[in-house]
């Protein structure tokens, strides 16, 4: 048997945890009110375009990217705007955001295809579908909500030879992805045969790790009908899902440091963003819902939701039985990413893709000791980077000397901090770090 | 013997051309710098914004030479009598300066702003402050980890566990590094004020009154009230916020009996015969009074000793 591909340097492998893995999606119902904040996309927030009392349809556009790295936001319900003030977002921090009373009947936006049937032909030229995609406000649902038409926007004189599509979910307890290739396998390769159209690449290469096998069978038997598209197994191994790592993985290309995966020719995107694009380029569906998975150990029935943008957490919650008595964090994105959220209050965003309700016992951090010294988070740091030292220089605010040491390539992945055995908070002086050289390099300019 | 008569010869060799290296390179240094170095207080803090003593001593010399007088710089850890010897070294005057102390622009002390989300994190505030709003929910108040004490040199600020809040004391030189350690700019250097009283709005949110008063008592809920009350006009609102310019304000306390939040603290000031207020006031801030004054008396305390 051949040795599965997987990237090179480093990496870990914690414990999958994928409760809901047989879970299928369901529909959750309505909130009675919705916050739709207005910076759900990397880069510059959306410019409202509804005021209060206005009606809105579901679907219809409410607020505008206007700079160049934004997106558009979407009404994800039928209803009154009630206010446009500031809401909470998972960090506790108040920013501006939309707040709709929702409407029992739902009315959708005009010219949306709301149907089931599958739209195969790929009517749409080049310049339309990028277009289209930036209409409905389609960002990566991996989870840094880059807008995608800026993606698929290719700066001239570079090309694009690969489309990578990201399956990987390798955050452990996660789920949506791998529901999502299983339900909607076919929706996915037309979204993929549409990116590989807007970007002229002959081939698409879907990564998947070896612990979907069904997800994998499911797909290959799919492609069948597709040409271009293959699947790719990957040995599992943390961050895999990580752009550069996954490159690595599968083309076995290295991205410079600093660069694009462009500079490499390859495109990468998320399944879940794949299928946006099918929604939005064959029926005209704006991003307006996105799979939440909602899981923990503790938790009475992992699932995976199919969830309009805005809906409180607790509803979520809510739907997966309630929130058990021992909690002790509610973490916004996966174990190994994501963060704490202080309040249930907080609305699911584009970029949400799990709520991992973990047990008091689990969550709580051992105290640090000294550093001894073992090297492993050299080791395991998957882009070749030395943790202990960065971690030191950002506490004690040499950031001069961390950006040297190439702190900002730094892919905030974890694992320095999942492997050290003194408990070093490392990932958190590493985020500190960045923060400031990133502030840094921006009072060059 | 050899040995001796070499080392003997190449040392006098070696001491020719060094002397005539030295002279070459000599850096004529004005006397005077010395003098200045040695009046100031070598604590090297950089409150004057200067890195370090000697750098300031020069910049002091070569402004009296350059400029004829002193403006603009200041120890303001040696204060007035510093500058006055450094001024008499370089034959000028100065204006005597009030006296500065950092004060904490926060009072949301955990029974005021009670905690609802715990934080295990490392103890730095500027990381917690990247990731979230704080324990109490307030995005603008204290985090209480303690960045301004460690970034302290004179040992003039400590954290009150009690309150959880830092606590500045009379050592206080008003050096700046406390103010340029918090991420949320809580920390302001204000005149000592007479009798070193002063009047200060303890409080820098500037979310809605409603939603201020939701996460702390005693927040400044933009309400206007000593602005309005205020005859001296040394108080701004901007974004639902009042500050008090301490060179305006007369230390009157008429903003301080007027604020329905308490967020407008009175520092060393005597006791007072207390009115008796009106009950919605006590119903509000029945218990979050009674912190209060303990922490008053506790500041009080310390000041004095």
């Amino acid at each position: 048997m051949i040795a599965l591909k997987t990237f090179k340097k480093g990496g870990v492998h914690p414990e999958e945890n994928k409760l809901s893995a047989d879970a299928s999606i369901q529909k959750l119902s309505f909130p009675k009110q919705a916050i739709v904040p207005l910076g759900q996309n990397l880069g510059a927030p959306s410019k409202p375009l509804v005021k209060r009392g206005d009606e809105v349809k579901t679907g219809q556009l409410i607020a505008k990217g206007e700079s160049f790295i934004s997106a558009n936001l979407h009404a994800p319900f039928t209803g009154k705007v009630l206010k446009i003030d500031d809401a909470i977002d998972s960090s506790g921090y108040r920013r501006p955001a939309i707040f709709i009373d929702v409407q029992e009947d739902e009315q959708w936006e005009e010219g949306i295809d709301t149907s089931e049937t599958i739209v195969r032909e790929i009517k749409a030229d080049k310049q339309t579908i990028i277009d289209q995609i930036k209409n409905c406000g389609v960002v990566g649902l991996g989870g840094a909500t880059f807008p995608t038409h800026v993606k698929l926007t290719i700066p001239e004189g570079k090309k694009a030879d690969y489309l990578i599509i990201n399956g990987v979910e390798c955050e452990p307890y996660l789920t949506s992805d791998h529901r999502l290739m299983l339900e909607k396998g076919e929706e996915m390769l037309i979204g993929i045969k549409i990116l590989m159209k807007a970007l002229e690449v002959e081939k698409a290469i879907i990564g998947i790790e070896n612990n979907k096998p069904d997800a994998i069978n499911h797909l290959n038997e799919l492609t069948k009908q597709y040409v271009g598209i293959s699947i790719q197994p990957l040995k599992v191994k943390y961050p895999q899902g990580g752009e550069k790592q996954l490159i690595k993985a599968i083309v076995n290309r290295e991205v410079p440091s600093g660069k694009l995966p462009i500079e490499v020719g390859c495109v990468v995107s998320n399944v879940g963003t794949a299928v946006a694009v099918y929604d939005a380029v064959q029926k005209n569906k704006p991003l307006i819902e996105r799979v939440v998975t909602v899981t923990g150990k503790a938790v009475k029935k992992p699932s995976n939701f199919l969830v309009r943008v805005g809906t409180p957490i607790q509803l979520l919650i809510d739907a997966a039985e309630g929130l058990p008595e021992n909690t002790g964090k509610i973490i916004n994105g996966g174990p190994m990413m994501g963060k704490a959220i202080t309040s249930l209050d907080v609305p699911v965003v584009k970029g949400s893709s799990g709520i991992l309700l973990m047990k008091r016992d689990e969550s709580q951090r051992n105290s640090p000791q000294t550093c001894i010294r073992c090297s492993k988070c050299t080791m395991v740091c998957p882009m070749g980077l030395e943790p202990y030292l960065l971690a030191k220089l950002a506490k004690l605010s040499l950031y001069e000397r961390a950006e040297n040491e190439k702190i900002m390539d730094c892919i905030e992945c974890g694992s320095c901090q999942f492997t050290c055995p003194s408990y070093l908070p490392l990932l958190d002086f590493l985020r500190l770090g960045k923060n400031k050289v990133g502030q840094l390099i921006r009072s060059r300019k | 013997m050899y040995a001796l008569i070499t080392l003997g010869l190449l040392g006098t060799v070696a001491a020719v051309i060094l002397y005539f290296v030295a002279q070459k390179f000599k850096v004529i240094e004005d006397p005077k710098i010395d003098l200045v170095d040695e009046v100031l207080p070598k604590a090297n803090c950089g409150g004057c914004g200067f890195p370090g003593c000697r750098n300031f001593a020069e910049t002091l010399v070569k402004s009296a030479n350059e400029k004829q007088s002193l403006e603009g710089l200041n120890c303001p850890v040696g204060g007035n009598d510093v500058m006055k010897e450094v001024a008499s070294i370089l034959g000028l005057e100065v204006e005597e300066q009030d006296p500065l102390i950092a004060v904490i622009r926060c009072n949301g002390s955990k029974a005021h702003s009670p905690v609802k989300a715990n934080y295990d994190g490392p103890s730095t505030c500027a990381f917690a402050h990247n990731l979230f709003a704080g324990e109490g929910g307030c995005q603008f108040g204290c985090l209480g980890l303690g960045d301004c004490v460690a970034s302290c040199d004179f040992d003039a600020i400590h954290m009150n566990p009690e309150t959880g809040l830092p606590e500045v004391n009379d050592k206080c030189v008003a050096c700046n590094a406390c103010v340029k350690a918090c991420p949320r700019g809580i920390i302001e250097l204000r005149p000592k004020g007479k009798k070193d009283r002063r009047i200060f709005v303890s409080c820098i949110n500037q979310d809605k009154g409603g939603v201020a008063k939701k996460n702390c008592v005693v927040a400044c809920i933009g309400c206007s009230k000593c602005f309005k009350v205020c005859p001296y006009d040394a108080i701004t609102m901007n974004n639902n916020l009042a500050y008090i310019d301490p060179i305006k304000c007369k230390l009157c306390r008429k903003c301080v009996d007027v604020c329905p939040t308490d967020s407008i603290l009175e520092i060393n000031f005597p006791v007072r015969k207390k009115k008796p207020e009106s009950e919605e006031n006590v119903v509000e801030t029945k218990k979050s009074m009674a912190v209060m004054q303990d922490t008053k008396q506790d500041s009080n305390n310390e000041s004095q000793s």
